[in-house]
Formats: C-alpha cells, sequence, structure tokens
C-alpha cells in the first residue's frame, strides 16, 4: 500500500520534472536560482521605472536581458549590486534575493553584497593607476598585503580574462595606456579578482570593436561553469549567440523570460514576438 | 535648386569675428607683459644703485637713510600664506569630499549656494571681522599660552583671515573637481566592494589630484597678492617675524600703505614698483614651477 502511494508520488515528481522542462524555465532544474526578485518596485524621483518585477536568475549561466532603451534593465542591473541607491532620490519595494538572502535586508553589508558581484559597466572604466595595481586593487582592499599572493593572484585573473600574454612586459604602465578592448578585460580580470560568484556586465561590449566584443563573448562563454553571469544587452545577436536564459523588458515590466531557444523560436507573448522580429527595437 | 555658391557676405563675417576674437585674446594677454615690463622699467633706478640680492636679503627698511631691505616683507608675506593654507587646506578638501561624495543632495542643496555667498564677501569685511574677533582672540586667549606679549596684529590674524577668504573658494574649486570626475569610476571601485571613503582616497583624491594641485595654486596665488584684510590685521611692523604671534608687514600691504606717500624721497617710488615686480615675479614663477611639477607627477603615477 505505502510502496505503491511512494511510486504513485515518485510518477508524479517525474511528470512535474518533465512538465518543468517543457515550460521556459526548465533551466531551474539543473541551475538553481542565484538571484530571485520578488515583486520589484523602483522609483527614481518619482518616475516608475520598475514594475513589480518577478524574476530567477539562474546559476551558473548566462542571463541575458533584453528590452529596448529606456525599458529599465541598466537598473535592474544596478539594483543587483544595491550601486542604484548611490543615486539621489531612489525608492525600491521588494525583495531582491542572493542566495535566498535579502540585500535590502537588515544588518547587510551592502560592501559584502558587491564583492560578491563583479560589475562590467558599457565603457571601461580602469582605476587611476598601474594595469597590475587595477587587478591588485580589490584584493588590497579586502586585506590581502602580501607582495606574492598579490603577483600570483594577478597573473591568474590577468590570464581568466585573457589579457595576461599581452600585458605581462607592462604591468607598470598606467591601465589607460591600453585599447579599449583591452581596458574591458582588465576590467573583467579586476572584477574577477575579488572573486565573485556572479558577474553584472551593462552592456559590456557595446563600447568595443567586434574582434574585442567576440573575445569578451568567449570569455562569457568560457566563465559561466564558474560564475552565475547577468548580461545586459542591446543587442539581439548577441543574446541569441550566447544566452541560456533570456529576460524581455518593456516599459519597466518583465514580459516574458525563458530557456534561450524556448525563448527565440517559441515566444508566448506577442510583444516579445514583435521585438525579436524587430518590429521595434 | 539651393545655390552652392560662395556667400562674399557671410564668409567675410565668419573671418572678421574669428579673428577679432583672437585679437581681443591678445591683447587681454598682452596686458600681464606690459604690467610686467612697466613694473621693471619704473625699478631700474634702485636696481641700478643697489644689487638685487642686497636688495632682498637687507633686513632694515629705512627709506629715508636710503636703506631699503626686502627681506622682512618677503619673509611676511610667506609665512601668512603658509599658515592660511595649513589652515584651510585641510579644512577644505575634507568638507569638498564630504559633500560631493557624502552628502545627502539636500545637504548640498542648502550649502552651495552658501559657499558662494561667502566667496562672494568683499575682502574689507573679512578684515573688519578679523579686527573684532580674530585679533582681540589671539591677543587675550591664545598668544598668552605661548608667548609673554602679543598685540594680537600678527602673522596668524593674517594667517587665519586669509585662511578664511580663501576657504570657500577652494571649495568651490574642488567640489567642481570632484563633480567633473566620470561616475563610472567611483562605480567600478565601489561595485568591487570598497567602502565608500576607499573609493575617495584611492581613486576618486588620486585621480583628481592634478586638478587639486592646479586649485591649490590658484589658491595660494590669490593668497599672495590679498592686500587689504591682511593690512588690517597683521600689523604692519617691518621685521621679520620670528614666530606667529609676531606682526608682519607682506609685500601688498607694503604697496598699498605707501604708494602715494612720501613720493619725495629718492628712491622710494623706485623701491614700490620693485616690490611690486617681485610679488608679480613670485606668483608666476610659482605658477610656472607647480605646473611644470604636475606634469611631472602625472607622468610618473599614471594618473
Amino acid at each position: 500500500m505505502t510502496s505503491s502511494l511512494q511510486s504513485e508520488k515518485m510518477q508524479a515528481n517525474e511528470d512535474s520534472v518533465i512538465l518543468n522542462e517543457l515550460d521556459a524555465g526548465s533551466i531551474f532544474s539543473k541551475h538553481k536560482p542565484h538571484i530571485s526578485v520578488r515583486n520589484l518596485n523602483v522609483y527614481l524621483t518619482k518616475n516608475h521605472i520598475l514594475k513589480n518585477v518577478n524574476l530567477d536568475i539562474p546559476d551558473k549561466a548566462i542571463t541575458c536581458i533584453i528590452g529596448p532603451s529606456g525599458c529599465g534593465k541598466t537598473t535592474l542591473l544596478k539594483t543587483f549590486n544595491r550601486l542604484l541607491q548611490n543615486s539621489m532620490d531612489v525608492r525600491i519595494d521588494g525583495d531582491v534575493l542572493v542566495d535566498g538572502e535579502n540585500i535590502h535586508g537588515k544588518g547587510v553589508e551592502v560592501e559584502n553584497i558587491r564583492k560578491k558581484m563583479g560589475l562590467l559597466s558599457q565603457r571601461p572604466c580602469p582605476l587611476p593607476m598601474s594595469i597590475f595595481d587595477n587587478v591588485a586593487y580589490g584584493p588590497r582592499i579586502h586585506g590581502i598585503r602580501r607582495k606574492k599572493t598579490l603577483k600570483i593572484m594577478v597573473e591568474k585573473y590577468l590570464g581568466e580574462a585573457g589579457l595576461w600574454d599581452e600585458v605581462k612586459d607592462r604591468l607598470k604602465s598606467p591601465a589607460t595606456s591600453l585599447s579599449i578592448g583591452q581596458q574591458q578585460r582588465l576590467c573583467l580580470a579586476r572584477g574577477l579578482a575579488v572573486k565573485p560568484e556572479i558577474i553584472l556586465g551593462d552592456e559590456a561590449t557595446s563600447a568595443l570593436d567586434p574582434i574585442s566584443s567576440k573575445k569578451i563573448e568567449e570569455l562569457f562563454l568560457k566563465l559561466k561553469d564558474q560564475y552565475s553571469i547577468v548580461l545586459v544587452t542591446h543587442t539581439l545577436r548577441q543574446a541569441k549567440r550566447i544566452a541560456d536564459y533570456v529576460v524581455f523588458m518593456y516599459l519597466g515590466e518583465v514580459i516574458e523570460a525563458g530557456h534561450a531557444s524556448e525563448f527565440f523560436n517559441h515566444p508566448k507573448e506577442k510583444l516579445t514576438k514583435e521585438y525579436l522580429d524587430g518590429y521595434f527595437s | 535648386m539651393d545655390r552652392i555658391k560662395y556667400n562674399k557676405y557671410r564668409q567675410f563675417k565668419e573671418f572678421a569675428i574669428r579673428n577679432m576674437m583672437l585679437v581681443l585674446t591678445i591683447i587681454s594677454l598682452t596686458f600681464a607683459v606690459i604690467i610686467g615690463i612697466s613694473l621693471y622699467y619704473k625699478s631700474v633706478p634702485i636696481l641700478d644703485q643697489q644689487s638685487l640680492w642686497s636688495l632682498l636679503s637687507g633686513r632694515s627698511w629705512k627709506p629715508l637713510k636710503g636703506e631699503f631691505g626686502f627681506f622682512p616683507f618677503i619673509m611676511g608675506t610667506l609665512w601668512v600664506t603658509l599658515i592660511a593654507i595649513i589652515i584651510s587646506l585641510p579644512l577644505c578638501l575634507l568638507s569638498g569630499i564630504y559633500l560631493s561624495e557624502f552628502a545627502h543632495p539636500y545637504i548640498k542643496k542648502m550649502v552651495y549656494p552658501m559657499i558662494d555667498v561667502l566667496a562672494g564677501i568683499p575682502p574689507v569685511v573679512y578684515g573688519v571681522w578679523g579686527i573684532l574677533a580674530v585679533v582681540p582672540f589671539i591677543s587675550d586667549k591664545l598668544a598668552p599660552h605661548f608667548v609673554e606679549y602679543s598685540t594680537g596684529y600678527s602673522v596668524l590674524a593674517g594667517g587665519i583671515v586669509l585662511a578664511i577668504m580663501i576657504i570657500p573658494l577652494m571649495i568651490s574649486v574642488f567640489i567642481e573637481i570632484f563633480g567633473a570626475l566620470p561616475g563610472g569610476l567611483r562605480e567600478a571601485s565601489l561595485s568591487l566592494g570598497a567602502t565608500q571613503w576607499q573609493t575617495v582616497k584611492k581613486v576618486v583624491v588620486r585621480k583628481s589630484f592634478s586638478g587639486l594641485a592646479a586649485a591649490v595654486v590658484l589658491a595660494i596665488s590669490r593668497a599672495f597678492g590679498e592686500t587689504i584684510a591682511v593690512l588690517m590685521v597683521c600689523g604692519n611692523v617691518a621685521e621679520v617675524p620670528k614666530s606667529v604671534f609676531d606682526p608682519a608687514y607682506p609685500l601688498p600691504a607694503l604697496i598699498a600703505n605707501n604708494y602715494g606717500e612720501m613720493m619725495s624721497v629718492p628712491m622710494y617710488d623706485a623701491a614700490l614698483m620693485l616690490s611690486a615686480l617681485l610679488l608679480f615675479v613670485i606668483i608666476l614663477a610659482f605658477n610656472a614651477i607647480s605646473r611644470l611639477v604636475l606634469i611631472r607627477i602625472e607622468r610618473n603615477f599614471a594618473l
């Protein structure tokens, strides 16, 4: 009796797994959500920027947030590492859970949240110091002082960002002497050096030439085994190339989110379909 | 069909305006050169009579006996300026940082106009306030702890009044400089988990270092030349001050106090012209040197 009940339960579980896999959200059976957004509303100087956003961002996968300009993609991204609070007049309602912890909760140290997430901005923003010091900056502020350790870390992360061979002979020269594509990879290395779990990219390739942006994309594909990567992107084609999971936003709302293949091939919403077909961009 | 033919009138207007602006620019720059040359020309008589070195190092100022030693005045100027910078620089740097990086937007909105008002108060008002408040404070409260006697009219009083005068100037320039930094720079540092103070220390101040230094140079130049407020509280005694509680006699005060009087004394006006020339050259040299140093720093520190 009990065994038949159990088998029935297992059957039901299997059914739900199959159902889930059919569902666009099936990615979460393999990748548990790393960031969960619940009923998030953001107001910037009384403008309602994000409207009741509910979202799960899968762990160890590339999530692309797409949508036309001004739809709140960057605002959403900046809410994740609480950089938004730095600008004036912001009101945030709702929860953002990272590993199940509310980042707006009491007793949360904002520096610890940010350390968890490396940010790659639209234009590379090297700090006013040498290449070496740029990568060592993060470890240094988190208390690593030993020269040897720093050297090892700098080499490791410049290597991960695919920049080591190009700069190993001129680590002491200013970061601004690098080309813009190299600067962006330097910023990636700098972000990786604080050992984040998540990489946030805010149109990280839009200022770069095609070859540099291809390099960055390849890096993302290589890094997604170790990090959850969230990219805001303006180019649909980039999302198609690298996304595992896609979020489509329009005027501050999440219209549709789903597994990349499902999303691009069988969009559920009319608006998504229109966007993908290029009716607006 | 629109004609694409050369429009003589429009081209002439373009040409005329551009060259007019060029000429005006040259004129305004020429004034500095003219002033320098005429000061030199006017001070030639005294330079012919005594060597420049003996004038600069001479300690005795007795025009009636023909003794023109500028050393006390140069030292007075340097002392007062130095004290003003020592007092105002840390204060301005920290409040500039606070206002641009930490303060709530509401506070900024309140404070910025107040700083501009402070910068607009005429120097003579600061001077009067110095006489009424700073001088008695020094003679009654501060000096007795350190020296036997001080009238209060002293290097310190001049320095304090001067500091208070340049504070609003420096703060508002500092805020401009911090505000001109790209916002992405702060975000880059913050997103690595740096605190705001770490970001300020290692990124904001570093990146704006040359700008800050230029602002300080500007403030020092201003302090060198500031006349009336300093003159009112400095005591104006032509002796090298031995402590900050001694009176001093800065160069601008010397010129302002004496020009137009006692002109019958031989060499007197040439001596005053020379002191004006000295002031001119000191500020010029100071600006040039600091600019060179800045270029060096920028090159060496990978800014």
